[in-house]
């Protein structure tokens, strides 16, 4: 078997009394896409801000690409190989839509150093930034502020952010939330493509999205994981019926 | 290049050419006063233009530059000192005295600032906002009353310097070749601000203001790139208050104290926050209000304070916002 992109392994984070993270043990293996799932308050937030660095666990340690990385900044994971989108889009607002995606080019090449060559005329920089951004359907709208996008846009420019970086492993915080039917359907056709490339850890409220990109799922309800298994599995189990897919399923056959 | 950027540059070129016309017509007009006040707005400028990169570029708004200004004045002064005395500054185990050449002084007062700010910029950074604006003062504040206990060194009277120091080549005491001096500085220092904001490094610092988190998501530390934009400020600040101090033939420990950190940071908002040329047209502004309107009445600081609030309210990119048009990294 290959190593795993991502392990965590008891990983447990508390806020007084409120364990909002339990006992958590989880693998991404390559060209995976594994889904977390879970009722809103379930922990997934808590879970995503330890595996990205922003929140140090309890106990418990995150292991990315077989280094420990627990005690790792937001910025070393991510030199490491570590991309995220954001469940609230976070981008350079005053920059251009290409500017970002330079700068994310930049980072991973040199990043910050660079003390007078202006970026402005660096063509290898602004070439593949634009490829980049070519691949999410984004070149037409490089030169506008990212702060002009539409919602469904400034996701897509998170994702363009993230595989700038050539990243390992993908950690992607809702990123079908807000867009219309139509671009979930499209973003949801890129990841199944992108799978090729890079790992990917998918926290979703959609389910049909959900169901037809994860390898494996797994349901976190109360900080604590209650099954794992194929998306078959998790359907049929009864333990995730009961505690979170049932109104959701009911619903559908009514 | 869009209309904007090109009204920019012709705003910037419009204030370059004034600054250095003033003193050349004061010369020939046989007034030396006006160009010992375009030394002045040039000096306060430089010291502004360190500013900028700090609190324009990288957000930081700190409210202790008159610290390195301050720091840079008494390199100046204590050089002069004992260059004069003939005695040493520091005696054992290392023979370290007075220095007349500038060009010496100007590294000292720059490394002094560099040191300081890498120390103060350490601690300080690591909160933001408000915490930032009050530990940069105390830090300030600190040093104000550390020279103020100095007697060695004039403590609240502060420190004359009898003798300007010298370059080579150019005759510094003559007061035109001096503001000429400190033109040039100003200019070499905008023109590395200009080079370093377009580079790689400018584009981690200004998204280290606008979202730190982005930032460190795509794997550069905000910090480190802080705390380097933060000393090379300070550096620049430092530079402004050695010539201040050879411009005045004097340092005290006003050049140390919050109202001149308050002051620099006007220079920089009358100006134009992050606008390049903002520090050179906020410190002229500045400086020809005070000599004008303070000519005139003593309260000349309630009209600065009506165009202040005027500039806050409605033109917050300052006097190049209001020439030039809305500022743009593209």
């Amino acid at each position: 078997m290959t190593e795993a992109l991502l392990e965590l392994r008891g990983l447990s984070k508390a806020f007084g009394a409120l364990k909002a993270t339990d006992g958590v043990d989880l693998t991404v293996r390559p060209n995976e896409i594994h889904a977390l799932i879970g009722p809103n308050g379930a922990g997934k937030s808590t879970l995503i801000a330890q595996v990205a660095g922003g929140l140090r666990p309890d106990a418990g340690r995150v292991v990315l690409l077989g280094e420990d990385v627990t005690g790792w900044s937001v910025a070393r994971r991510a030199r490491l190989g570590l991309g995220r989108t954001f469940q609230v889009s976070s981008l350079a607002l005053e920059f251009s839509v290409l500017r970002n995606v330079m700068l994310a080019v930049q980072a991973r090449e040199s990043g910050a150093r660079g003390f007078w060559k202006p970026v402005r005329k660096d063509e290898g920089l602004r070439q593949e930034a634009l490829g980049v951004l070519a691949r999410v359907g984004l070149d037409a709208r490089a030169e506008l502020a990212a702060g002009a996008l539409s919602h469904g846009e400034r996701r897509l420019l998170e994702v363009a952010l993230a595989l700038a970086l050539r990243p390992k492993l993908l950690l992607l915080d809702e990123p079908m939330a807000g867009l219309g039917p139509e671009g979930t359907r499209e973003l949801t056709g890129f990841l199944q493509a992108l799978k090729a490339e890079a790992g990917m850890l998918l926290v979703e409220h959609d389910m049909d999205a959900v169901f037809a990109l994860a390898d494996r799922i797994s349901v976190l309800v109360y900080g604590r994981i209650i099954a794992s298994g194929t998306p078959d599995e998790i359907r049929t189990s009864a333990a995730v019926r009961e505690a979170y897919l049932g109104d959701h399923l009911h619903a559908e056959k009514a | 290049m869009g209309p904007e950027h090109r009204r920019e540059l012709i705003v910037n070129a419009v204030l370059a050419l004034a600054l250095l016309a003033a003193p050349l017509i004061a010369v020939t007009l046989d007034e030396p006063f006006y160009v010992t006040l375009a030394s002045r707005v040039a000096i306060l400028a430089l010291a502004g233009v360190g500013l900028n990169l700090a609190l324009g570029a990288g957000g930081m708004v700190s409210f202790g530059h008159a610290a390195f200004f301050g720091l840079g004045g008494y390199v100046a002064g204590i050089a002069a000192l004992h260059a004069f005395e003939d005695s040493h500054f520091i005696a054992w185990p290392l023979e370290i005295g007075g220095s007349e050449h500038m060009l010496v002084i100007w590294g000292i007062a720059m490394a002094a600032s560099a040191a300081a700010a890498l120390a103060i910029g350490a601690i300080s950074l690591r909160t933001t906002g408000v915490y930032f604006i009050m530990i940069t003062l105390a830090f300030a504040q600190m040093i104000y009353y550390f020279a103020v206990s100095l007697p060695t060194y004039g403590g609240e009277d502060g420190l004359s310097i009898y003798l300007r120091a010298t370059l080579p080549l150019v005759d510094a005491d003559d007061g035109l070749t001096f503001f000429l001096v400190c033109y040039a500085l100003l200019a070499a220092a905008l023109y590395f601000s200009h080079r370093l904001i377009g580079a790689r490094f400018g584009a981690a610092l200004l998204c280290a203001r606008m979202n730190p988190e982005r930032l460190a998501t795509l794997g550069i530390a905000p910090y480190p790139v802080k705390l380097t934009a933060f000393v090379l400020s300070a550096m620049m600040t430092g530079l402004a208050g050695a010539l201040y101090a050879e411009l005045n033939g004097f340092v005290s420990p006003a050049m140390l104290s919050w109202q001149r950190s308050g002051e620099i940071i006007i220079f920089v908002i009358l100006g134009g926050v992050g606008r390049l040329f903002g520090p050179v047209a906020g410190a002229a502004l500045f400086i020809l209000l005070e000599s004008f309107l303070g000519g005139w009445t003593d309260r000349w600081q309630l009209v600065l304070g009506l165009i202040l609030l005027a500039v806050v309210l409605f033109a917050r990119g300052g006097v190049v916002g209001l020439l030039a048009g809305r500022a743009r990294h593209d």
